[in-house]
This record gives C-alpha cells, structure tokens and sequence, in this order.
C-alpha cells in the first residue's frame, strides 16, 4: 500500500509550446506504490506531464519547460543517462504503436536495447510481461508474427506489455483504455492493482469511474493548472475542496 | 427507389469521360517509349551482337564495337555513385533524424533543394574549375567521378530524407520511450523500414548518371582512347576514358561516314543499361516491399 517515500516531486511545473502555455506552475508530490489517477477535460495539461515526467517533451520543437521534477530525490534535468531514466518509467499513451517488428521482439526491444542477449532470460521476461497485460494467451501460439498486424485493442495490450518489460518503477498511462473492450480493462485493471505495489502508477484517464476505481489520490487538472489534489474518496465525495471538481466528477461541468 | 434521375445520369457520363481521358493519357505516355525502343533496335539490330560489346572503336569511330565507351561509363557511375550514395545517405539520416529546425538546417534543406535543380553544365564548369584545376586531378576519371557525385548527391539527400520521413513518427517515439538512443531507434526501426525507398533513389541516379553528357565531357572524358579489349580493369582512376553518352554524340554528328547502325548500336546499350538498371530497382522495391511490416 502507498507509503509516505515520495517517488516523484513535480515543483512549480510550467511548460510552454511555444506562446501557449499548457501547464502553468503545478506542484504536487506523488508516493511510492500509490496509483493516483489524474483527470480533466482535454487541453488541461495531463499528457503533457507524462512527457515532462520521462524528458521525451525534449523532442517537441519550441517547448519550454520550466519548474523541477525529481524522481527519488534527483532532478530529472541532471540525471547523468536520461535513457536510463527513460527506462525506470513505462509509457503507455492512448493509441496502440505496435514497432514494426514481431510480437515477440516488440516486448523484448527495450531489454535488448539495455543490453540483454541471453535468450532463456528474453523468453521469460516477454511471458511474463504478455500475461501481465493479459494478451499471452491469444498470442502465444504466433509470437514470431507481426505486432502490427494485431487488432487495435490487441496492439494496446502490446504497448502495455512493452512498457512493463524494461521494468520500471513508474508506470504512467495514458487513457490505457481508449481503443480496449469493456471486459480487457477489467483484466487490465485488475493487474495494475496487482502492479501498485511493485510500480507507482500514474493513471490519466477520462473516464472518472476508473480513477475512482484505482487510484489511492486523485488530481483534477484544469486548463494547466492544479485545481485538486486528495484522496480519491474525497474527491469523488459529496464535499471536494473546490466546486470546479465535484461539477467536473459529476458531469456538469462547462 | 435507386432510379437514374437527370443528375445521376449526368455524373455517370462525366465520370465514364474523366475515365478515358485518363487512360487514353497513359497511353500516349507509355507510346513514345516503345516506338523508340522498337525504332532503336529495328536499326540497331544488324550490329548487335557479343562482339560489339567487347571490341574498342575502330576506323576513326567507323567500325568495331563499344567496348572502351561502355567500360569508361561503368566506371563512371560505380565511382560517383561510391562516393555520393554513403554521403548522401548518411547526411539525409543526419537531416531526418538528428538535425533540429534552426536556421543552419534550414540554410542546408534549401540548398539540396536548389542544388538538386542545378543544370548539369553547372555542374560540369564546377567540377572543372573544382576538381581538375584546382584539385589538381586533371581531366581523369576521378574528377568527372566526383563531378557527378557531386551532381546526384542532392537529388540522393532528398529521395532519402522522403523515405525516412515516411516511417512513423509514432514508432520513434516508442522506442525514445522504452529508453532506446536516437542510433538504436534508427538502425533497428528507422533504416529497415525504409531502406527499400533509400535504396529505389539512389539506384535511380544511375540512369542520370550514366546519361549525362556535359559533366564528363568537361572533366574527363575523351573523344578517343584505346583500351585493352574484355579487360575490365582497363581503366585506372587517373586515366581519362571514353563513355557511351559522349561517344553517341561524337558518332552521330562529329564524325562523316559512320555506318547507321553504330550510332544506333550504341544508344540501345546505353538506354539498355538504364533500363536494366531501373528494372532491377523496380524489383528490389516489390521484394522489400513485400515484407513491409505496418
């Protein structure tokens, strides 16, 4: 269960792309092993704080960012290897990217990219990593064919699969369940809470009832800013500190 | 229900016209093409033969077969195309996938753009004054070599950076996600997924290279020289050498009294040996294409 070692320390965010700012000075600590589920309308800065999370903003021309994250008490700006922060962090973002390679080698590509040769090991590990995102059994009998030639919500699962195999720390999703069937995000669901207590998990979601259902905290963002940040039955209670939220939580919000 | 009201017939007259219009313009596209072939060799044909390959020019040019032309453009394009394809290739990967959008980029991005328009007796003055002045190369099949890279090296950088540019960005970004370096991202997903198009560009070059006249004449190429007959390393690269483009043109009209069927000879090698070229490059793209993966 979430304990008190903050994992990751975001401290006066702000990110600009160019003269829009999409994230305007947040700050809020996240725990280890907790899932906090992080909701809001589009354009209020979610996804873009994952990227800020695992440095791969650096590759949209003309952001700036501002502010500091740390991840166990470093500032993700100085780390010596951001691959290898990159690696501490899983990514899942809404729509399916299977690498043109074949199942098999999309789950093992970020072990062999840090070095891993040894087979016995790959062959555990892409098992291991199919089942925890509940796709080994359908693809089992065919993991020399091509990930991206798998159906969408397959090719979802894929990406899932990918994102725990360099075994990370952190897991951040991105509306893991856009292009999912009903009863795949249940399975889903039920291995992140499974994962909460190896992995903090980071869960953006638009769909309000799944951070109710997963997260210990949730956060409300807004427009780039930070309306709420607290337990998640306080936020989905009748009473939240901020009216922005309960209207938002309960659909009546704009 | 489903009847023709006046509209419906009106769109489906139009739409049978538009149909033949298209179909009879690749027709007239495809036409010129194969009378020029059929033409070609109709002429050519008494003097095809093993023997016209592997003989040197004979006569003052009025006689004997093509082989010292057709080596010396052999040359030609295997070295320009050594030098410019590795360059070519390398930098477009640099412009793709490293470079960031800053003036400096954008000064190079237009200049392959503009160079790539550049007429090839530019080109030829360049390599002149470049290589065989001021280089000191002398007229040699080195300098009009790198003339010609020269010359094919923009059109390379931007038939490359169009097939990377086709691989998803989406796929990069998973792997920059999973902790993968740029270099990884390129030589396992990048470069496999567009080597089909890399390679289709350059192989493409051949035809212009093997074709240009202007370029080589200025820097290397001779009138006349005699090689050793069937040995294909005849040529070093400081020598001056012959070549099919210039050699069709010196037979044609420097030259009185050539037998028709030489000059005729001659282009259906040369347009031969582009069309083998480019078939060969049209299978490469089926084969490569086929195991495309998305």
């Amino acid at each position: 269960m979430p304990n008190s070692t903050k994992k990751i320390e975001i401290s006066n965010l702000t990110v600009k792309y160019g003269q829009v700012a999409a994230i305007k000075g947040i700050s809020f600590d996240i725990y280890k092993n907790e899932i906090i589920g992080i909701i809001g309308p589009a354009q209020s800065g979610k996804s873009t704080l994952l990227k800020v999370i695992n440095r791969t903003i650096e590759f949209v021309p003309g952001v700036a960012v501002g502010g500091t994250v740390k991840i166990d008490g470093e500032d993700t700006q100085k780390v010596k290897s951001v691959h290898e922060l990159r690696r501490k962090i899983g990514m899942v973002f809404p729509l399916p990217v299977g690498l043109p390679l074949s199942i098999y080698d999309n789950v093992a590509f970020a072990p062999r990219m840090a070095g891993t040769r040894n087979k016995a090991q790959l062959d555990e590990l892409v098992e291991r990593c199919l089942r925890q995102a509940a796709l080994w059994d359908e693809v089992k009998d065919r993991l020399d064919s091509l990930g991206t030639k798998l159906s969408g919500g397959q090719q979802q699962r894929l990406t899932i699969a990918r994102a725990l195999s360099h075994e990370p720390e952190i897991l951040c999703l991105d509306e893991f369940s856009i292009a999912v069937d009903p009863v795949t995000t249940m399975r889903i669901e039920d291995v992140l809470k499974e994962l909460r207590f190896q992995v903090t998990i980071i869960l953006v979601t638009n769909l309000v009832q799944q951070a109710r259902r997963l997260a210990n905290r949730t956060a409300f963002l807004f427009n780039g800013d930070l309306i709420e940040i607290d337990r998640t039955d306080v936020i989905f209670s009748e009473n939240p500190t901020d009216k922005r939220t309960y209207d938002y939580v309960n659909g009546i919000f704009g | 229900m489903f009847i023709e009201t006046p509209l419906v017939q009106k769109k489906k007259r139009t739409e049978a016209a538009a149909k033949i219009v298209f179909m009879l313009m690749t027709i007239l596209m495809i036409l010129p093409l194969l009378l020029i072939l059929a033409y070609l060799l109709y002429k050519a044909f008494p003097i095809l033969s093993l023997d016209f390959f592997i003989t040197n020019p004979k006569n003052g040019m009025r006689a004997g077969g093509i082989w010292a032309p057709f080596l010396g453009t052999m040359y030609l394009v295997v070295i320009s195309l050594l030098i410019s394809a590795p360059i070519g290739v390398l930098a477009a990967v640099y412009l793709n996938e490293y470079a960031g959008d800053n003036w400096f980029t954008r000064i190079i991005n237009l200049a392959v753009v503009n160079l790539a328009g550049v007429p090839s007796i530019v080109h030829a003055l360049f390599g002149l004054g470049a290589f065989v002045l001021f280089a000191g190369m002398g007229r040699s099949i080195l300098a009009a070599s790198l003339t010609l890279a020269i010359m094919t090296l923009p059109v390379i950088i931007a038939s490359t950076k169009e097939s990377l540019a086709a691989v998803p960005r989406a796929f990069r970004e998973a792997c920059w996600n999973v902790g993968a370096t740029r270099w990884q991202t390129i030589r396992h997903i990048v470069l496999p997924n567009s080597i089909s198009g890399i390679l289709t560009g350059v192989i493409l070059q051949v035809s212009r290279t093997a074709g240009e006249t202007a370029p080589v004449m200025f820097t290397g190429v001779v009138f006349f020289k005699k090689i050793s007959e069937g040995d294909i390393f005849a040529y070093n690269l400081f020598d001056q050498c012959m070549a099919l483009s210039m050699h069709l043109f010196t037979i044609s009209t420097q030259v009185p009294d050539v037998p028709k069927a030489l000059p005729y000879g001659t282009a259906v090698v040369l347009l031969g040996t582009v069309l083998l070229v480019n078939a060969l490059s049209i299978t490469l793209r089926v084969y490569l294409r086929a195991r495309k993966k998305w």
